[in-house]
C-alpha cells in the first residue's frame, strides 16, 4: 500500500512518515501529495499566533481538549524556530500538551521553521493537506513566537487567533504589531495576571480606531488579483472581531473561545468568505510553488560559474542588478 | 536539495525531576544541527512511544536519574519495537550503574552515557549510528 493510501485510512505511522518526506523534500513526496489532494478541503484550519511566551501552546492544549469533547478530531502542527547558527532546533511545544497523550483523536507534530521567515515552516502547507486528507476535522497551527512581520499564517488558516498577554512591555508596543491586522479573534491570555483588562481595553480602542482589513490579506503578488469576482471595496464587515480573555493554565474562558471559533467558521461559510479564503490560499500556494520551481529550473540551466561571474560584475558595478536579471533569463 | 535533519526525541521517563542533563544534551544536539523534540518530565513509556511515532524521530534519548532505569528503559525499547519503530536508535543517560549496562543493551538500548560524558561524544555516537536512507 502506498503512503497516501495509508494516510487516507488514518494510519499514524504513514502520516508521520509522509510529513518527514515533505520536510526533507523527498522525491516521493509530491506524488503522494498529489494523490491526497482531491481528498483535502474539509478540515477547519485554525492558526494560533502571537509573541513568544504568551501561552500559545498552553492554549492549543486546552483548545484541543475542548474540541475533542465535542467529538471532533484534532491535528496540531507546532512550529518552533530553527537556530540560524547551527541549523538545529529545540521543539518544546509538546511540553504543554502532555494532557493530550493517549487520545487517538489527536495527532501532534512539531516542525522546525528551517529558515522560513514568515512564522511557519515551508512544509506546513503540505502537512496540513496530509492531516486534512487523513480525515482530521480541525488542524490547529501554532506559529513560532512572532513579532510583527511574520504573517504567513493569514494565508494559511481560515481562522486566526492572535494571542496577547498582559505585562509584555508597554501596551503600545504590543498593539502596533502588524500581526493584529490578521486576527479574526483576539485572545488576551494569562487573564489571571494583573493588567489583563487593560490589555483588552487597549486592543478594543485600537480596533475601534482602525477598520480591520476584514481578514483579506493583501499579498504583493500577481496571482491574487485573479479573484473569482472583480475586487470591490471590502463590504462592511459583519464579523465583530471579538476580544476574549482566557487563563490557559486553568482552562478559564476556553469554552467561550471554542464557541467563537466555531461561530467564525459558520460566519465564513454563510458569508461566502470561506470560498474566497480557500481560493486565495490556493492561489498564494500556487504562486509560492511557481517561484520556487522557476528559480530551481533557471538555476539548473544556468551554466556553472555564470552566476558567480555575474555577481562579480555586480560587485565591481560593471553590471546592474536590473540588467543581470535579463541576462540570466535570456541566457 | 535540503539536507536530511536528524530528529531526536529527548524525554524523561519516570518521576524524578532532574532535568539538567536532559536540557544540556538537548542543547548540544541542537547545536550539532539536529532537531530535538523536548517533551519534558514525567513521561510514561506509552507517551514516549506515541511521541516518537508522531514525530517520526530517528533517535529516542532517555534521561533517567531516579534509579528506575531497569524497570522503565526495557519496556520503552520493547514498545518501540511493537510500534514498528525497531529502526529507531535508543540512547540513555543519567545515573546508571555500570553493572546494569549490559542488561540494558541486551534489552535494546543502543548506548548509555554516564555523568561527565562530553556532549560531543553523544553527538558523534548519534551521527555515526543513525541509519541514513
Ligand atoms: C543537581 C542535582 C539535583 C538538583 C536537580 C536540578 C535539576 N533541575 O536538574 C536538585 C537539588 C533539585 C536535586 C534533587 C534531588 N536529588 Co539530585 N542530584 C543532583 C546532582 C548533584 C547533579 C545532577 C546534574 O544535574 N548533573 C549535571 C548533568 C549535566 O549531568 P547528568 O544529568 O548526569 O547528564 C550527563 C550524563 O548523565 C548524560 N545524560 C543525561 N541525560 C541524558 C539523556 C540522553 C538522551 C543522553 C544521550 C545522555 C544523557 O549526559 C550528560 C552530560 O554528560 C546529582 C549527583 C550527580 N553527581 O549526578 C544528584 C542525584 C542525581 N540526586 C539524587 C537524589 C536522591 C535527589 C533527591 C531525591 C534528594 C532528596 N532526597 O530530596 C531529590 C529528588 C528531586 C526530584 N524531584 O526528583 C541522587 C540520585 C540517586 C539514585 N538515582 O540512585 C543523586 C545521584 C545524588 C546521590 N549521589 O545520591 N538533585
Ligand atoms: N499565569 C499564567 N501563565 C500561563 C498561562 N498560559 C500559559 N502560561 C505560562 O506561560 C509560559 C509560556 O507558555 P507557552 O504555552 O509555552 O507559551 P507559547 O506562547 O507557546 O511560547 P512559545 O512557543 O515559546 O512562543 C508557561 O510557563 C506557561 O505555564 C496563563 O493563562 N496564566
Ligand atoms: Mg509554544
Amino acid at each position: 500500500m502506498t503512503l497516501a493510501e495509508q494516510v487516507l485510512q488514518n494510519r499514524r505511522r504513514a502520516i508521520a512518515r509522509l510529513i518527514t518526506y515533505i520536510e526533507n523534500e523527498h522525491p516521493a513526496a509530491q506524488a503522494e501529495l498529489a494523490t491526497l489532494f482531491p481528498h483535502t478541503g474539509r478540515a477547519h484550519l485554525v492558526g494560533v499566533t502571537g509573541a513568544p511566551g504568551t501561552g500559545k501552546s498552553s492554549l492549543v492544549n486546552e483548545l484541543a481538549k475542548g474540541i475533542r469533547a465535542t467529538g471532533k478530531t484534532v491535528a496540531i502542527i507546532a512550529v518552533d524556530p530553527t537556530s540560524p547558527f547551527s541549523g538545529g532546533a529545540i521543539l518544546g511545544d509538546r511540553i504543554r500538551m502532555r494532557e493530550l497523550a493517549g487520545d487517538r483523536g489527536v495527532f501532534i507534530r512539531s516542525m522546525a521553521s528551517r529558515g522560513s521567515l514568515g512564522g511557519l515552516a515551508r512544509g506546513v502547507y503540505d502537512a496540513i493537506n496530509v492531516f486534512d486528507a487523513a480525515g482530521f476535522d480541525m488542524v490547529l497551527i501554532e506559529t513560532v513566537g512572532v513579532g510583527q512581520g511574520e504573517v504567513d499564517i493569514a494565508r494559511t488558516a481560515h481562522t486566526v487567533l492572535v494571542v496577547e498577554a498582559p505585562g509584555l512591555g508597554d501596551d503600545i508596543q504590543a498593539i502596533k504589531a502588524g500581526i493584529l491586522e490578521i486576527a479574526d479573534i483576539f485572545v488576551v491570555n494569562k487573564a489571571d495576571k494583573p493588567g489583563a483588562n487593560k490589555t483588552a481595553a487597549a486592543l478594543r480602542a485600537m480596533l475601534d480606531l482602525g477598520n480591520p482589513t476584514g481578514g483579506q490579506m493583501l499579498h504583493h503578488g500577481v496571482l491574487l488579483s485573479v479573484a473569482a469576482t472583480p475586487p470591490s471595496p471590502a463590504p462592511p464587515s459583519d464579523w465583530d472581531y471579538p476580544i476574549l480573555k482566557t487563563t490557559a493554565t486553568a482552562g478559564d474562558g476556553v469554552d467561550t473561545l471554542i464557541e467563537t471559533i466555531f461561530r467564525h467558521h459558520h460566519h465564513l461559510t454563510q458569508s461566502g468568505k470561506l470560498a474566497d479564503r480557500n481560493r486565495a490560499r490556493l492561489a498564494a500556494d500556487l504562486e509560492n510553488r511557481l517561484q520556487t520551481e522557476l528559480l530551481r529550473r533557471l538555476l539548473a540551466r544556468t551554466p556553472n560559474g555564470t552566476l558567480s561571474e555575474i555577481i562579480g560584475k555586480l560587485v565591481k558595478r560593471t553590471l546592474s542588478p536590473y540588467n543581470a536579471v535579463h541576462l540570466l533569463l535570456e541566457e | 536539495m535540503p539536507e536530511r535533519k536528524i530528529r531526536v526525541l529527548v524525554a524523561k521517563p519516570g518521576l524524578d525531576g532532574h532535568d539538567r542533563g536532559a536540557k544540556v544534551v538537548a542543547r548540544a544536539l541542537r547545536d550539532a544541527g539536529m532537531e530535538v523534540i523536548y517533551t519534558g518530565l514525567r513521561q510514561t513509556p506509552d507517551m514516549i512511544v506515541e511521541s516518537a511515532l508522531q514525530e517520526d524521530v530517528d533517535v529516542v534519548g532517555l534521561s533517567i536519574l531516579s534509579g528506575a532505569h531497569m524497570a522503565l528503559l526495557p519496556i520503552i525499547a520493547q514498545k518501540l519495537k511493537e510500534a514498528d519503530m525497531a529502526h529507531v536508535l535508543i540512547v540513555a543517560g543519567g545515573i546508571i550503574p555500570d553493572e546494569d549496562i549490559a542488561a540494558l543493551k541486551e534489552a535494546g538500548i543502543d548506548a548509555v552515557f554516564n555523568p561527565g560524558t562530553p556532549t560531543q561524544e553523544i553527538v558523534n555516537f548519534i551521527t555515526t549510528h543513525v541509519a541514513t536512507e
